[in-house]
Formats: C-alpha cells, sequence, structure tokens
C-alpha cells in the first residue's frame, strides 16, 4: 500500500514490545491508582458535559466530514495554506521527516544566536524528538505547560497526550520540583497551589529572557494561513506573543478548510479532551506581529503513507483530545509508556503503526481488547477498533508464518467445515482429564481452564 | 416461527447448556427451532487476531449453512457483532464480491437473543422464574457492536423472583478480548481482576452476560479464586420456569 518514496516516521514512535512494556507499568501500584483516580474523574466530567450539547452527534459527523474533506484533498489545501502564511511574511519550511524537521529547527534556532528556547505545548515536536535535537546542538528547550515541565524537569517521558504527567502524584511533583527547579524554595509544599505558584515563578523568569519559541498547532486555516492554539494555562500565548523569533512545527494533517469549520472543533476538542464547555486560553495568529520573525515547518512524517491506506488514514483526523486514553480499560492499567510511542492509547496503537510501518510497531495493534469504548467517545468518530483489526491483518501479513499462523490456519480448515468440526469438538471429550492439569500459557495464571463437556451440544440435538 | 440457531462454536465445544437453555426457551414460546448441520464458527476469532485470508472459508461456510434460514439466533453478542459488522467487509477485502452480498442479506436476518426477544417477538416477559441475587454484565460487543442497549436488562427484570443487582462499572471490559487474554495476559487479568471485584462486591450468587465468551473469561477467574459465583448466560436465567 505503501508507495516508494514516501518517508516513513521517525523519532519517537518506537518502544519496547507492548506486553512487556505493560508488565513493567501494571507492576506500580502507585501508578495504577494514580491512573484510575485521573482517568475516572475525567471520564465523568467529559460524559457531563457531551451530554449538555443536544447536537453532539451532528458536531461529531460533521467534525469528521470536515477532517475527511482535508484530508481527500490534503495536497491542495496545504498550497493554499502555505501561499496564504507566505502572503502574510511566514516563511515556509517542508519536512519529510523527523531528521528533516529537527534539521530545520536546529538550524533556524542556531541562527538566532540563542543558547535557549521556550516552547508551547505540542505533540509534533515530542514526536520528532526535537528537545533532544536541539539538545544535541547546545540549545536547551525549555517546556513551558506544567505537565510538559514536570516531565521534564523529572527526566521523564510524557505518558498521556492532554496530561503529560498524569502517572504523578501531587507527593513525587514536589519531590521533582524540589530536586531539579532551579531556585526552588525548599519549603516547597505538596500543595496543588504551591506547585502552581513555584512554576509560575519558575516560568516567568524564561518567558521575560527567552527570545526564541517553538510551538506547533491545534488547527491549521488554509484559507487564512491562520494558525489555531488551544490550552488552558496561557503559558502557550505567553510563548506566541513574547518572543521575537516564533517557530511552529505543524503535521501536514492539522489542517482545516476555512475560519468557519474551526467552530466545529473549539466545540469538539474541549468538551472531549478537558470536559470543559471552553478551554481558558485559544490563540490564532495570522502572520508576524510586528517585529516577529515567524517560520512554520510542515512535517509529513509517515502521514503521507498513512494517508495512501484506505483504511488506515481515518486516524489522521485525530485532534489529539485523549478522550480515547481516558475511557480505555487497557491505557488505564498500563498508563502511557507502555505503547512507547508519543501518541498512547487506542489512537496511538493504530497512529504510531501507521506513521512508522506496521513492521517497526508489531504489538501496538494487538494491544487493545476491541471493547469499542474508544470510538464511541471519540469526537471525530474514527472506529479505532476495526482500524486495529485492520492493522493486525498486515502485521500478521508481513510475519509469514509462525506458530499462531500455523495454528489459525489448521483451525481455519476445521471450522470450514461441519464433519471436520464436529470430530474435533468430540476429541475435546479426551482432553476432559488433561485440561485439568496442562496450563495453557498465558491463560491460567490468573484463571482457571475450563473443562470440555461430556457431550457437545450438536451430539445432544441430534440425539434429542 | 421457525428460528435457526447458530449455536456458535464455543457453546457447542465448551458450554453446550447454554445452547440447550436457548432451545428450551425458544421452545417454550411456541417457536420451532432447527439447528443448521452446516454451521461451525462466525470465524471472529480469525478476524479479529489479523487472519481475514483464514477467516474467508470460515465466512462462507457459515453464509452458505444459514442462507435458506428465515431469521437466525445466536446466544451471542459478539458473534451477531461480527456477522453484521465483520462478514461482509472481510470478503469484500478478499475480493470477494458475491460472498458480501450473501453475507449482507443473512447478517440482515440474524438476531442476538435478546434482540431476538425484544425487538422480533416484542416481549420483556418471557414467564421466567428465578429466585436468585443475578447481576449481569452487559459485555462490550453487544454494548457497543450491537447496540442493544437496555434489552436483557428489561427481560432480566421481567423474571419473577429474581433479585436483580446493579454491576459497578457494568460498561467497561472484563479484558477477555479473544486472543488478546493470552497476547496480553498481564494486562487482561489487571482488568479481569477489577472486573471479578465489582461482580462478588454485589453479593450476587449468580453472574450473566448475552455472551459466552465473556462469561468463559470472568467465569474461569471466579473459579479460580472459589468465590462461589455462578456464571450463567441469560439463557439460562430465561429458561428457567416455576
Amino acid at each position: 500500500m505503501t508507495f516508494l518514496g514516501m518517508p516513513a516516521g521517525r523519532g519517537n514512535l518506537t518502544g519496547a514490545p507492548f506486553p512487556e512494556a505493560a508488565r513493567t507499568a501494571l507492576k506500580d501500584a502507585q501508578l495504577r491508582r494514580n491512573l484510575a483516580k485521573a482517568t475516572t474523574t475525567i471520564r465523568a466530567k467529559r460524559a457531563g458535559v457531551v451530554a449538555e450539547l443536544p447536537d453532539w452527534a451532528e458536531l461529531r459527523a460533521a467534525g469528521a466530514a470536515i477532517k475527511d474533506q482535508v484530508l481527500a484533498d490534503l495536497d491542495e489545501h496545504l498550497v493554499r495554506f502555505e501561499e496564504a502564511l507566505t502572503a502574510r511574511g511566514t516563511t515556509v519550511h517542508w519536512a519529510r521527516d523527523a531528521d528533516e524537521a529537527n534539521r530545520v529547527v536546529t538550524d533556524l534556532v542556531l541562527a538566532t544566536g540563542t543558547e535557549e528556547v521556550i516552547k508551547v505545548k505540542s505533540m509534533a515536536t515530542a514526536e520528532i524528538g526535537l528537545n533532544e535535537a536541539l539538545a544535541a546542538v547546545g540549545v536547551h528547550a525549555v517546556e513551558t505547560d506544567l505537565a510538559e515541565l514536570i516531565v521534564q524537569l523529572g527526566n521523564d517521558r510524557s505518558s498521556h497526550i492532554l496530561v503529560p504527567a498524569i502517572h504523578r502524584g501531587r507527593a513525587e511533583i514536589r519531590e521533582i520540583f524540589r530536586r531539579h527547579m532551579p531556585g526552588v524554595d525548599p519549603d516547597l509544599t505538596a500543595d496543588p497551589r504551591a506547585l502552581a505558584e513555584a512554576a509560575r515563578k519558575h516560568l516567568r523568569h524564561k518567558f521575560l529572557t527567552v527570545d526564541v519559541a517553538v510551538s506547533g498547532a491545534n488547527f491549521g486555516i488554509a484559507d487564512t494561513g491562520s494558525l489555531v492554539v488551544v490550552e488552558s494555562e496561557g503559558n502557550g500565548r505567553m510563548c506566541l506573543t513574547l518572543p521575537r523569533t516564533l517557530i511552529s512545527v505543524v503535521g501536514i494533517e492539522k489542517l482545516l478548510p476555512s475560519w468557519r469549520d474551526l467552530e466545529v472543533f473549539l466545540q469538539l476538542l474541549p468538551r472531549s479532551s478537558t470536559g470543559e464547555r471552553m478551554n481558558p486560553y485559544t490563540s490564532v495568529w495570522t502572520g508576524p506581529t510586528e517585529g516577529q520573525t515567524s517560520h512554520v515547518v510542515l512535517v509529513d512524517n509517515g502521514r503521507t503513507a498513512t494517508l495512501a491506506d484506505p483504511d488506515g488514514r481515518a486516524a489522521l483526523r485525530c485532534i489529539r483530545c485523549s478522550a480515547c486514553l481516558n475511557s480505555c480499560p487497557v491505557y488505564e492499567r498500563t498508563g502511557g509508556h507502555a505503547y512507547g510511542s508519543t501518541y498512547p492509547g487506542p489512537i496511538g496503537a493504530v497512529l504510531s503503526p501507521q506513521l512508522t510501518g506496521v513492521v517497526e510497531n508489531p504489538t501496538l495493534p494487538f494491544a487493545s481488547s476491541l471493547c469499542g469504548v474508544c470510538y464511541d467517545v471519540c469526537p471525530v468518530a474514527i472506529d479505532i477498533p476495526s482500524m486495529l483489526v485492520h492493522l493486525r491483518g498486515r502485521v500478521t501479513e508481513a510475519k509469514r508464518t509462525t506458530p499462531e499462523s500455523t495454528a489459525m490456519r489448521a483451525l481455519a480448515w476445521v471450522m470450514s467445515d461441519a464433519r471436520r468440526w464436529r470430530r474435533f469438538t468430540r476429541l475435546g471429550k479426551f482432553g476432559r482429564t488433561a485440561s485439568r492439569h496442562v496450563p495453557l500459557p498465558g491463560w491460567s495464571v490468573a484463571r482457571d481452564v475450563p473443562r470440555p463437556p461430556e457431550e457437545t451440544f450438536r451430539d445432544w440435538w441430534e440425539a434429542r | 416461527m421457525r428460528v435457526a440457531l447458530f449455536v456458535t462454536c464455543l457453546v457447542d465445544g465448551l458450554f453446550p447448556d447454554v445452547g440447550k437453555a436457548t432451545v428450551r426457551l425458544l421452545e417454550r414460546l411456541g417457536h420451532e427451532v432447527v439447528v443448521p448441520a452446516g454451521q461451525t464458527c462466525c470465524g471472529q476469532m480469525h478476524v479479529n487476531t489479523g487472519y481475514p485470508r483464514q477467516a474467508l472459508p470460515i465466512i462462507r461456510n457459515h453464509v452458505k449453512a444459514f442462507e435458506d434460514a428465515e431469521v437466525v439466533v445466536t446466544p451471542s453478542g459478539s458473534c451477531a457483532g461480527s456477522i453484521r459488522h465483520q462478514h461482509a467487509d472481510v470478503a469484500r477485502g478478499q475480493g470477494e464480491r458475491v460472498l458480501a452480498e450473501a453475507a449482507e442479506e443473512t447478517a440482515k436476518r440474524t438476531y442476538e437473543l435478546s434482540e431476538f426477544l425484544a425487538d422480533v417477538l416484542g416481549l420483556t416477559d418471557v414467564g421466567a422464574y428465578f429466585p436468585h441475587r443475578v447481576t449481569h454484565h452487559p459485555t462490550c460487543h453487544s454494548l457497543r457492536v450491537l447496540k442493544v442497549g437496555d434489552r436483557p436488562l428489561r427481560l432480566l427484570r421481567a423474571v419473577e423472583g429474581i433479585d436483580l443487582v446493579e454491576l459497578p462499572a457494568a460498561e467497561t471490559c472484563c479484558g477477555f478480548g479473544g486472543t488478546f487474554a493470552v497476547k496480553n495476559a498481564d494486562t487482561s487479568t489487571a482488568m479481569l481482576a477489577d472486573k471479578m471485584s465489582n461482580v462478588i462486591g454485589t453479593g450476587a450468587g449468580v453472574l450473566t452476560a448475552g455472551d459466552a465468551s465473556c462469561l468463559m473469561h470472568i467465569g474461569s477467574g471466579l473459579s479460580r479464586l472459589r468465590s462461589g459465583v455462578r456464571p450463567l448466560h441469560l439463557a439460562q436465567v430465561l429458561e428457567n420456569t416455576r
């Protein structure tokens, strides 16, 4: 399906196999408590504010339709977007993959002579590993989103799209601040207000002294060349307005055709992500402000390849709200690190393998029980369960012959003929005693093995 | 009505009592039950584990076995879900247009048990008597693929003598997910543990569901814990009379 010349996604999109990484997380009782508490709270909030809107189903359908329209004519929308940006004085750069995007940004940053940049929370820059790339050329990137800052100071990885430090409790955050935040009050308490105040003081200094900022964007408006950042804390707005150089790294799927379309997403996104009717800060900018230089880096990194797959491309509708993470029973137990990618949870399980190619991420499509709750809550109606099933097919195809595929083939032979199936179920009777003593790997860790009955249903039916 | 029963591979081979109860219930309600001899499995396990090509002959076999049936009833939300939402897609994906169209026709005539009772027969009270404390797990595929809603609960509420108690976090997956339970055994076990503690917390002696597969999962966990909670399919509760 992927054509030659389509760049594969690189960067922070792969990790250890899911079952192994999950095992580590499952042993961490504190982590599981933190996750269960946070996801339960936000699930209830989301359900409440979604239920308030009588036209939620229509909004959701509109969101899906607008995104599909963008994806169907993405090339044209991108060209319009570039023209509009250029006309307003923004320099547009194109990057095929993470390496190219990092090179563009590091070159731009180095040209300013700065040793430090401030950052607006951005999934795209996390995906490409920009902070690491900047560090490699001696530039320190300061995260200004509170949760991102906690993750960065703790030398940790994000475990959630929206709440990167969801796996951390208050006491842990206090410890991270005391150890790693320069000039912090040593008597800092774990009171949320005190923690927020400490972060605020630390960040204010950065906002006023650092002159280069890097952002992502939640949306780009193709008609006008406008960029949109939606946030809760206002830190993003400080980064967007104060520095003299602004570099925005944007995935090519982030476009909306026109200004009017934004209305739909400004309703879908906050309700789905934070469970709020409206987010506190929405920043929209069209071209640089006076005295500012602005750059936009449009990143492919596997998106074109994803677009080429008709059964998988709807994953590019994703607006990174994280409703699927907060609802997923698998994510709730394992946390985000188990997914090994910037994009955890159900959407990560379909997005990461598509961006990198399934061979690079073969365990993620199986990291779901297909319970379907992710599809129910998705504000742009991405049918994640069906997509997971589709990607599983691509994984098994890529793997050729394995013990599993041999067993599946044999079982398919048995199950495609009633006589063969009958002989097979009758074998079960002889397995009755054995099944009590022979463990089934994986199953019998916590579960008894069901014993085959004396008589199958078919035998009963025919003897009746 | 002449009802063709799709008993499912799991019920046929491992849980025949569920099939027997479905037959007895439908017969008690005055319907003729037939069990088409050619049937085996819906192929869901193959599809969901990533083997659509291997699932194809199973799907073809299923469609053929039920092509003449007036209505097909199955005591499984996930099998009904697979028949309705996967069969035609898989066939089409493998370039089998004729089969896809036939599969769509079969799917239209296929009902999960509670759907059949509520929608086709228009029943709420099936005349059952079951004097026990019962809690109900709605199962993911019944709930979110088939959208059966509260049909099973309406049927259960009408059972004479029943003490039906609400299951906390009922709509959360039990962690089975077919081969998920083996491929991601640790995660599945963690999900199961929460489901079991919710079930045990209700004080119910019986756990019902509309799918033998979820009941197998939760039941084999409960059996390991020696909890004393009996897993019973919805049909096994509705089958009982005074």
